[in-house]
């Protein structure tokens, strides 16, 4: 005849298969530590500063790095932020509109834009207008890649551009800026136009060279920061040590610029 | 007993015990649940700015055009790998096979990643291309066939490689004895045989290369017309403009829609005959 299972097991599996998916949401509703939302750029400078600059506590906080525009789109669908921190006011401006009571919006540091070349620059590149003037060794433009517009980087290297009035066809309009970055250290283009601090945390792929146009290199990247519930006194202060001196002191080592 | 119970089977088909039932309407939901929710919130009055934007047709085209491509070049060069895998008795026939699947495990980025490497313009063969050559392959719309063949064909040659050790060996024997030559047998015993896993292959092989992002972003860039897939255009829309992407995925989704359920009705449906 057909064996049958014990009922009892079946019962226990079914509960056990409901722990597993309860057991993170309730987890999440325990003792909380500072939730920061922070653009990608951020990534290894922002950790820096919470280790030396901030003042050591039991509540060290937990900070998730993804792009502005991803982390706006969480924090607009309920994402549990106490602080954001983005690298343009177009994200900041989306998410301050859904947060009724925040804080104060505060500019906490400024990034510039460096053309990223080869380690040793081969093509001798001095500055934007190098981009589009110079060729290789087979005669051929210059391969250069740029962020895509739809990407804070792109908009700015795009704005530089025009500033320094240069006009290119880059071979790629890449997904983040960091994918521009890694297509120079590969050796696929000649050339990428990146955020300073890139270069920083790509340290002997690639060197910097300045933009060498004084309208171009006035063009920045400004990261502000917002506490999201205004009465969360640890957001706050958490927002207001982003200014303070140590905390610029480390993020200039990290090629950040003053806000 | 037995008798009796397999005519009860054939009556009412109640061969499917109740908590398989369970679990593959739960599995129905997985799918079905997120693509709901997807047609919920896609905006669809704006459905025809995007339909008839010329960005999001480029895209379009360029991503049926080239995930058609990666197909057929899956098929030509799969086909005879999956044959090989099958029925040859090859010395590290499995280490082969591993080989020849890992793309698929690779996270996309990576296998984009490992194509630079070999035929970027430093890379192992590209280099030798461009010195020999001048040929440059990434950054171009063929970079991004080879990115959507490097990943999707795996699904192709297993299958196909399964359904080949599967068939019924004694048939193309008889074939043999009766004067067929070993192209002959192939062409028209064996081939015909799995038709369906071919054909199934080939669908799931078509399907993973229209939807391929991480390796063609890495591999051929992003450049509108040349190599911007529509996946890759949904992705940044989603930095910008979360509704625009939402409604290309939507093209994207509504296209392998209706393909799979042609194809299946067409020609899969024989799979389902045949067992």
């Amino acid at each position: 005849m057909t064996y049958r299972r014990p009922r009892g097991c079946r019962v226990l599996r079914l509960v056990g298969c409901a722990a597993l998916f309860v057991t993170p949401l309730v987890s999440c509703g325990g003792s909380d530590p500072l939730v920061v939302f922070a653009a990608a750029s951020l990534t290894d400078a922002l950790d820096d500063v919470v280790a030396t600059a901030m003042s050591p506590s039991d509540d060290a906080p937990t900070i998730s790095y993804a792009g502005s525009s991803t982390l706006a789109a969480q924090i607009v669908n309920g994402a549990p932020a106490d602080v954001f921190i983005s690298a343009n006011p177009t994200q900041m401006d989306a998410v301050v509109a859904h947060a009724d009571g925040h804080g104060p919006v505060t500019a906490v540091a400024t990034n510039s834009l460096v053309i990223a070349v080869e380690a040793g620059n081969p093509h001798g590149i001095t500055g934007v207008d190098d981009l589009a003037a110079r060729t290789d060794e087979a005669g051929a433009a210059l391969l250069v890649a740029l962020a895509d517009t739809t990407v804070p980087a792109g908009q700015y290297a795009q704005q530089a551009l025009a500033a320094a009035g240069v006009a290119l066809t880059p071979v790629t309009l890449e997904a983040d800026v960091r994918a521009v970055l890694t297509k120079v250290a590969l050796g696929e283009v000649d050339a990428g136009v990146v955020y300073a601090t890139d270069i920083t945390a790509a340290a002997g792929t690639v060197d910097a060279v300045p933009l060498g146009h004084p309208d171009a290199e006035s063009i920045t990247a400004r990261y502000l920061a917002v506490a999201l519930d205004g009465s969360n006194e640890r957001a706050l202060a958490f927002v207001d040590a982003l200014t303070n001196a140590d905390t610029q002191v480390v993020l200039s080592t990290w090629g950040f610029g003053a806000p | 007993m037995s008798a009796a119970r397999r005519g009860t089977h054939r009556r009412t088909g109640r061969t499917t015990p109740v908590a398989v039932s369970v679990m593959a309407a739960l599995a129905i939901v997985v799918f079905s649940v997120p693509l709901l929710a997807l047609m919920v919130r896609v905006p669809w009055s704006d459905i025809e700015d995007v339909v008839t934007s010329s960005a999001s047709r480029d895209a379009l085209a360029l991503s049926l055009l080239t995930s058609v491509c990666a197909t057929v070049c899956a098929a030509m060069l799969g086909l005879p790998l999956a044959w090989v895998l099958a029925r040859t008795a090859m010395p590290g026939r499995s280490i082969v096979r591993a080989v020849c699947t890992l793309s698929m495990v690779m996270p996309p980025v990576v296998a984009g990643v490992a194509l630079l490497a070999a035929l970027g313009r430093r890379g192992l063969v590209g280099e030798l291309l461009d010195d020999w050559f001048g040929v440059r392959l990434p950054f171009t719309t063929p970079a991004v066939v080879i990115a959507q063949v490097f990943v999707a064909m795996p699904f192709f040659v297993l299958t196909v490689e399964s359904a080949l050790r599967g068939t019924d060996r004694t048939v193309e024997d008889a074939a043999r004895t009766l004067g067929a030559s070993p192209a002959y047998v192939m062409r028209r015993v064996t081939l015909p045989a799995v038709r369906p896993a071919i054909v199934a292959g080939l669908v799931l092989t078509w399907a993973r290369a229209l939807g391929e992002f991480g390796a063609t972003v890495t591999f051929a860039g992003n450049f509108p017309g040349t190599t911007r897939t529509l996946p890759v255009a949904t992705y940044l829309a989603l930095e910008s403009d979360v509704d625009e992407a939402l409604l290309m995925a939507m093209v994207l989704v509504v296209v392998s829609f209706i393909v799979l359920v042609s194809l299946r009705d067409r020609w899969t449906g024989a799979l389902g005959g045949a067992r």
